[in-house]
């Protein structure tokens, strides 16, 4: 039995339907497990929602909750991923005031060392853009923090598998083989 | 967000119908769906449903319970008895929370409804509007899929998705929310009633490597033990079962969702397993060695304390829900499928074994136990009367033919340790969620599921009281529903732990009853209670040979155990004999 939590993306493939999401939460509530991020999308097959969940638990619990996400009516395939199983990604914004900016070249600096992005300059404040893994967009973070953030929003993980046919592939199948529209 | 997609509608088939109401659409697809029965109390939110209701009385009786409670309990109780889809009504708010307590028991007991509730008019959805609640996010948790209906359009095929979730695969309930503006639209009826959803998979594709690998175990076993499940009796199995336990001379034994899946009398057939369950069935859990599961998913009140389970054995588990693999007991061959297919094709490659030895162990321990418990429980050398007594005499009448339904405490523990069957879908008792007032309102249901049968329900002094208004409906109906109370003036069962485990502090479990007897004479019952031994046998042949309802009261030790028991927490092998 693995005892150590680590870090998992569970990728769920879906109908689109009301309640749905609800549904699959409390699959992990149920078991008191904390839902580091969720995100919904679109998925690449037409018609087809996606949910990419990141949660830090053990492998043996991973597998349990994958199983009940996937006995759900709406789900067409449930899968999870350790960390090097999968290329992600989070996107994040800070807000600071346009007037740090003006008073020298420091964030012009950090910025670019961070291979982050000026998103939008204002009269009274910029936003900031930076893209990667959790630890990259927090070390921007801290490194902007003196000069004062506004406001900060980190996004939900995103992920894609690295394999060269994500889990879409089998759903394809699955399509195609199943004759009813329903 | 999305709706039901529709289906073309181009072919007309004989069951289309131009404009009627959502209301006569449901009421329709139900009979489409078989639906002859089904249990449910109106309000406002369901009132066009019960207007339509009127017109099809010839076609589909509807039993007016006295507590939401009573109708979800009552479908549950008919489902188990006749195999068949349960259904309540029940309108929005407070009467769909009535129905929950039910769709959680059938959930974790997967017993296949469809549970229709009514709901406010969409326009006023998200206002808290006059009995508006949420029963779509109330009922997430346990239900098999829900549903909200929201116009007129949608019924048809909601309803036919609702019968094939809960009926395929492993079943369960189906709640579908319908709002009150939905039932008075008008809607160009179909109904195609549902055979496949593209997400959805029924059961597991047969891999015949599991089925090979499962065998070859099995025939190189010297010690194998097979533990069986409620999954036999809803796959109607029993014959595949048998067949199955014959061939290699299985000793078999059962979880009491499981009980009457085989004959109580077959040979293999060697008992209960459990907390309460018997001796051999658990001791020689952890001396096997090929453990196989057949559609059960060793609930902790059957394995006790999971690091002292069957640790020695090789597990086979036969089961259609893949999530049960691995969840609490490894399984080193799982065997997924439906138990009808995966049995027969196991059985082919078993070799014919005869087992005397280990089917002597099976004896042995029954020995032991029958002297130290069942031969004193069942005929006691004191005056006080025990439960088993009454279920020994209560065989005796029913010649092991009759439904027994219990409600849960100790009288269920005891009537399922004693009670015999010859019959298969003839023990319904709360498993999974242990909910007291279950008995009675199933025993309702299960009578009008299996009109032909006899149906007793055992129930205690605590249970009986927290359904007990059923007993109008039983009248009402004129199902024939013998109510065999157990009473010990006590809840027994807690007392029973608290005597046990907690130092005798009998804290909130001594109960001041109501006269049973007056109460079920207003019910309009004919009654009779038990004080003395030498009642017994005439008054359970009363109550078995006369037409009809009946309640029978007998008056049971006030501090009696039941025994064997394995203290929550321990393992299997720990069994207590007193
Ligand atoms: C709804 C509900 N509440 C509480 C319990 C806890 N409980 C389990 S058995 C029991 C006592 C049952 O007493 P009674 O119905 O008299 O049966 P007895 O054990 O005496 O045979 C209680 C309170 C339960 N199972 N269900
Ligand atoms: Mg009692």
């Amino acid at each position: 039995m693995e005892v150590i939590k680590q870090e998992f993306t569970i990728t769920v493939y879906t109908e689109n339907q009301v309640g749905l999401l609800h549904r699959i939460t409390t699959i992990f509530t149920k078991r008191k497990i904390n839902l580091e991020s969720l995100t919904t999308s679109e998925s690449e097959i037409v018609g087809i929602h996606r949910f990419t969940i990141a949660v830090t638990e053990t492998k043996e619990q991973v597998i349990k909750v994958v199983k009940q996400i996937e006995k759900q009516v709406e789900v067409l395939k449930a899968d999870f991923y350790k960390k090097k199983e999968v290329v992600q990604q989070e996107l994040a914004l800070y807000k600071i005031a346009t007037e740090t900016l003006t008073n020298g070249i420091e964030i012009e600096r950090i910025v670019r060392e961070h291979n982050a992005r000026f998103l939008t300059i204002e009269q009274e404040f910029v936003v900031i853009e930076k893209a990667g893994y959790k630890r990259e967009t927090k070390a921007l973070f801290d490194e902007l923090e003196p000069y004062g953030i506004k406001e900060f929003v980190r996004s939900g993980r995103i992920a894609v598998a690295r394999q060269q046919f994500g889990p879409g592939k089998d759903i394809e199948a699955l399509l195609l083989a199943s004759s009813s529209n329903i | 967000m999305a709706s039901i997609d529709l289906q073309p509608t181009e072919n007309k088939s004989p069951s289309h119908q131009t404009s009627i109401t959502g209301a006569e659409a449901i009421v329709q697809a139900l009979i489409q769906e078989g639906v002859d029965i089904a249990f449910g109390y109106p309000g406002g939110a369901i009132m066009p449903i019960y207007d339509a209701l009127y017109d099809y009385q010839d076609r589909l009786q509807h039993v007016l319970v006295r507590h939401e409670q009573g109708a979800i309990h009552a479908a549950q109780g008919y489902s188990r008895a006749s195999g068949k889809v349960g259904v309540c009504l029940a309108t929005s708010g407070p009467g769909a929370t009535n129905l929950i307590t039910g769709i959680a028991d059938a959930q974790i007991d997967s017993t296949p409804l469809v549970c229709i509730t009514g709901q406010v008019p969409s326009h006023l959805l998200g206002s808290d509007a006059f009995q508006e609640t949420d029963v779509i996010g109330i009922s997430i948790p346990v239900t098999k899929w829900n549903y909200q209906v929201t116009k007129a359009e949608e019924i048809p095929l909601a309803i036919s998705k609702a019968f094939f979730i809960a009926r395929s695969g492993r079943p369960g309930p189906v709640l579908i929310d319908i709002t009150k503006d939905a039932q008075f639209q008008l809607l160009d009826f179909v109904y195609k009633r549902c055979t496949s959803i593209r997400s959805y998979r029924e059961e597991p594709t047969i891999e015949m490597d599991q089925i090979k690998a499962a065998a070859k175990a099995i025939n190189e076993a010297k010690r194998p033990y097979v533990v069986f499940g409620q999954g036999i009796i809803l796959a109607e199995a029993e014959q595949e079962f048998k067949a199955f336990v014959e061939q290699s001379n299985l000793p078999a034994a059962w979880t009491i969702l499981g009980l009457s899946a085989i004959e109580t009398s077959h040979p293999l057939n060697v008992g209960m397993l459990g907390m309460h369950g018997n001796y051999g069935p658990n001791l020689l859990t952890n001396e096997c060695d090929v453990l196989i599961a057949v559609g059960m998913r060793f609930d902790d009140r059957v394995t006790g304390d999971l690091d002292k389970y069957a640790k020695q054995a090789k597990v086979i588990h036969l089961e259609i829900d893949p999530a049960e693999i691995n969840k609490n007991v490894h399984a080193h061959i799982p065997v997924l499928g439906n138990a009808k297919k995966t049995l027969p094709l196991l059985t082919q490659r078993l070799q014919k074994k005869v087992r005397n030895e280990w089917l002597k162990r099976f004896a042995e321990c029954n020995q032991l136990e029958h002297d130290k418990v069942i031969q004193e429980e069942l005929n006691p050398t004191n005056e006080i009367l025990t439960m088993g007594e009454v279920i020994r005499i209560l065989n005796e009448k029913t010649g092991g033919d009759a439904i027994i339904v219990t409600d849960v405490g100790q009288h269920q523990m005891v009537a399922c340790r004693y009670a015999e069957f010859k019959q298969s879908k003839s023990n319904i008792t709360s498993g999974g969620l242990g909910t007291m007032g279950f008995g009675l309102p199933a025993a309702l249901g299960a009578a009008l599921g299996a009109p032909n049968r006899t149906v007793v329900c055992v129930v205690g002094d605590g249970g009986l009281q927290m359904t007990i208004q059923e007993l109008a409906t039983i009248y009402q109906t004129q199902a024939k529903v013998k109510v065999l109370l157990l009473n010990n003036e006590f809840l027994g069962m807690v007392r029973q732990w608290q005597q046990l485990f907690f130092d005798k502090r009998y804290s909130s479990t001594e109960m001041i009853n109501p006269d049973f007897q007056l109460l079920a004479k207003g019910f309009r019952m004919p009654t009779n209670q038990v004080t003395h031994r030498d009642q017994l046998d005439q008054a359970l042949t009363d109550f078995i040979e006369t037409e009809g309802a009946y309640f029978l009261e007998v008056m049971v030790g006030k501090e009696n155990n039941v025994f064997p028991m394995v203290p929550s927490g321990s393992g299997v092998a720990e069994i207590r004999l007193d």
